[in-house]
């Protein structure tokens, strides 16, 4: 049944392309028919020739496309798994009703992308690999999902980047900050808009050394998986080579730890001047949190090379206050960003509160990606990732950027933020200070450096 | 670096975490030891106690206003659920008590989380409380060091109630036996509830006094619940005695383990666990027999 619907629907849909495609030629002024109809019929050819490949082209025959989310809604990261939920949802609104926004970043789409409407399916990830990965199977029986995204843990990122290649269904990733992520475990059909932790690490290192000096004792917290541990390792390094920095403990729990009365023991007598929290989400609230309650700050100075949403506004700007760290986006960019200042306003009117980075990354990943399907004209996956590979600039709420095709990892700055004192805040989200904004591309090692093999197209 | 001070200190940690794990324990095993029923929205309990006192804080400023409150809430919820629901499940098979009472700590999470979200709320500490004290080898919280204080009178109040008074021994006396307690002419039913009262109000009240330390989440209890069933396995099923060891324990070998490796500190607790159901089944301080 559903396959003869999706018969008869075919010859609509392909018209719709003609359409669109019809317009736009027209728009941009080139009124050669003969062009216009030989590249439609090599499309055609193109079309005939791919063979089946993951949903495709099952998933994009009707006149809907499903993509699937599978984030946080529960557990240490269900805060930053909401807000990011919500970036998502934004994006599929405005790719849908061809909002102002999204069409500077993804000129291409109208009302939907390939003139087909996107509808969104969304379950809760509880940032565990395995559970992400079983919901992202069951989109692809029940949905035929031609996207697939969510992660708020690089852990649940690698597995579904693995999962992405196997199934040969795209996959862009959530927040994800680990180098393996587009590193040692990049896949072909994986993408990653917010940066590596290394690129945080050489972003926030010439700063901290600039602020506190060289030859410093740090007392690392670090969680207990991929991205804990490579974010550490990199912070670590970039402070030990550049400035003599000494690592004196480093404390690792698991996900999901609550008592952090040991492993604040142990730094409280490890003689560190510093304390560089690595933790995430509610781990790294109540570590702050009960840091604060053991002495250790202010004794020690306190930096998050990569920040958290919501962090100030859970443990209180007292804490953050003066606190380095490097970030995604912060929503003041919105004074030197006009897409930035648009997607505040549209996320704050939607919302009621400025958006976080978890966010801004998941409605740039859509755009991205609605960008990429509308200029390759095609959800042929193989189709989509030559559009992404080929590395074109496009303009994005932290001006241009542009992927790296050897590593599927966008170039993109990092934003240097520092805390504000209660009394120095604005209004009552005015968290964050920006110091820098700290162009990618220097920043970033090179991209075989983490021992990427992107894997095969088909 | 292993030296004395922070021998002292994590041995220090361990009482503290050991303290209020023997505190939520002791509800979970008089529960179980005198129903039969793994109340397994325990976890649940802890996290309701720590909600309904923060209301309470931000409408009193209280924190004993809070506390009271948090407790009582809890204990009211943990009446009306063996009322309501817990009774009807007496007679059917453990797996039958054990997804109905998962299933509600699931309803009470999800509620909390859609009524007031998954950011964190803190209960701010009584300001005499706030600071660090210097115990010599180390610098503590000096509210960590109250909390202490305030378990352990927590948990002589509930040795009183269960060895000291009649309706203590009624309980302990369900605990080995409750169809005889029955045969004796005691109305067991009303025994249960209040039971399930005490020991749901145990969890509650444990909830609030370390929303200080922990600040609340609606997830707050899932980590608590795998904890102290561990500590109820580990000290003995039903016996409150058992209970308080088996915190002591649990939270000694996570602190102790952390100075080494943290990584493992949860390993060596499921080692124990492990150890204790092989060469103890019925626990440490269990008895052969009961359910």
């Amino acid at each position: 049944m559903a396959s003869r619907k999706a018969f008869f629907q075919r010859p609509i849909s392909r018209r719709a392309v003609l359409k669109q495609t019809g317009a736009l030629t027209a728009g941009l002024g080139v009124p050669s028919l003969g062009g216009f109809s030989h590249l439609y019929f090599t499309r055609q050819a193109l079309a005939a020739e791919h063979s089946p490949i993951g949903t495709y082209p099952t998933g994009s025959e009707g006149d809907t496309v499903c993509i699937g989310a599978s984030v946080p809604r529960t557990g240490t990261y269900a805060v930053q798994g909401e807000d990011e939920l919500k970036g998502f949802q934004l994006a599929v609104e405005h790719i849908n009703n061809g909002d102002e926004l999204i069409m500077k970043m993804a000129p291409k789409i109208n009302k939907g992308v390939l003139g087909k409407q996107v509808k969104l399916v969304v379950a809760d990830s509880a940032a565990k690999p395995n559970q992400a990965v079983q919901e992202q199977q069951r989109f692809i029986n029940e949905n035929k999902i031609v996207l697939m995204t969510g992660s708020t843990s690089s852990a649940v990122a690698v597995a579904l980047n693995k999962f992405a290649q196997r199934e040969k269904i795209l996959y862009v990733t959530g927040i994800s900050g680990s180098n393996d992520t587009t590193g040692k475990d990049c896949v072909r059909y994986g993408f990653r808009q917010n940066f590596y932790g290394e690129t945080a690490a050489n972003a926030i290192g010439p700063v901290m050394l600039k602020t506190f000096g060289k030859d410093k004792k740090a007392a690392f917290m670090t969680p207990d998986y991929t991205y804990g541990h490579t974010v550490t390792k990199s912070v670590n390094d970039y402070l030990g080579k550049n400035g003599g920095w000494q690592m004196v403990t480093n404390q690792v729990s698991p996900l999901g730890t609550q008592d952090f009365s040991q492993y604040l023991t142990n730094i409280a007598n490890s003689g560190a001047e510093y304390l560089i929290n690595v933790n995430w989400g509610r781990d790294a609230v109540l570590s702050i949190q009960q840091a604060k309650q053991f002495g250790i700050i202010p004794k020690m100075t306190l930096v998050v090379p990569y920040q958290i949403p919501f962090l100030a506004k859970e443990t209180g700007p007292e804490l953050t206050a003066g606190v380095l760290a490097a970030t995604d986006f912060w929503w003041t960019l919105e004074d030197k960003y006009p897409l930035a200042k648009m997607f505040v306003a549209a996320f704050d009117k939607k919302y009621g509160y400025k958006p976080e980075w978890g966010a801004e990354n998941a409605y740039m990943q859509f755009a991205i990606w609605a960008r990429m399907v509308s200029e390759a004209g095609s959800f042929y996956p193989p189709d989509v990732i030559k559009q992404y590979e080929k590395g074109e600039t496009f303009p994005s709420m932290v001006g241009d950027v542009h992927f790296r095709s050897a590593d599927h990892q966008l170039v993109r700055p990092v934003v240097i933020v520092r805390g504000k004192k209660p009394s120095d805040m604005k209004n009552k989200e005015d968290y964050w200070e920006v110091l820098e904004v700290v162009p990618g591309e220097p920043l970033m090692q090179k991209p075989n450096d983490f021992g990427c093999n992107l894997g095969d197209y088909t | 670096m292993i030296n004395w001070p922070l021998f002292v200190s994590q041995l220090f940690n361990g009482l503290v975490l050991g303290a209020l794990l023997a505190l939520i324990s002791s509800g979970l095993t008089i529960i179980y030891g005198t129903l039969g029923v793994l109340n397994l929205a325990h976890g649940a309990m802890f996290m309701l106690g720590g909600y309904a006192g923060w209301l309470a804080y931000t409408y009193t400023n209280s924190f004993i206003i809070a506390v009271i409150a948090g407790s009582l809430f809890v204990m009211l919820v943990g009446v009306l659920m063996e009322r309501v629901i817990i009774r009807h499940f007496y007679s059917r098979p453990h797996e039958d008590q054990l997804l109905v009472t998962f299933g509600l700590g699931i309803v009470f999470v999800e509620t909390v989380r859609f009524f007031f979200g998954s950011l964190s709320k803190l209960v701010p500490a009584p300001p005499a409380l706030v600071g660090i004290t210097p115990l010599g080898f180390m610098f503590y919280p000096t509210y960590r060091l109250a909390l202490l204080g305030i378990v352990v009178v927590a948990l002589i109040i509930l040795y009183l109630v269960l060895y000291r008074t009649r309706i203590g021994m009624i309980v302990r006396a369900g605990i080995e036996d409750s169809g005889m307690v029955d045969a004796l002419g005691i109305d067991v039913y009303r025994v249960f509830m209040l039971v399930f009262g005490i020991g749901a109000m145990a969890a509650g009240f444990a909830g609030i006094i370390n929303a200080p330390v922990v600040s609340i989440a609606p997830d707050v209890g899932e980590a608590i619940l795998v904890q102290t069933f561990v500590v109820v396995v580990i000290g003995g099923v039903g016996s409150f005695p058992g209970a308080v060891l088996g915190g002591l324990i649990a939270g000694e070998i996570i602190s102790l383990t952390s100075m080494f490796n943290p990584g493992y500190s949860y390993v060596m607790l499921f080692v124990a666990m492990t150890l204790v159901l092989v060469l103890r089944p019925y626990g440490l301080l269990g008895t052969a027999g009961r359910e």
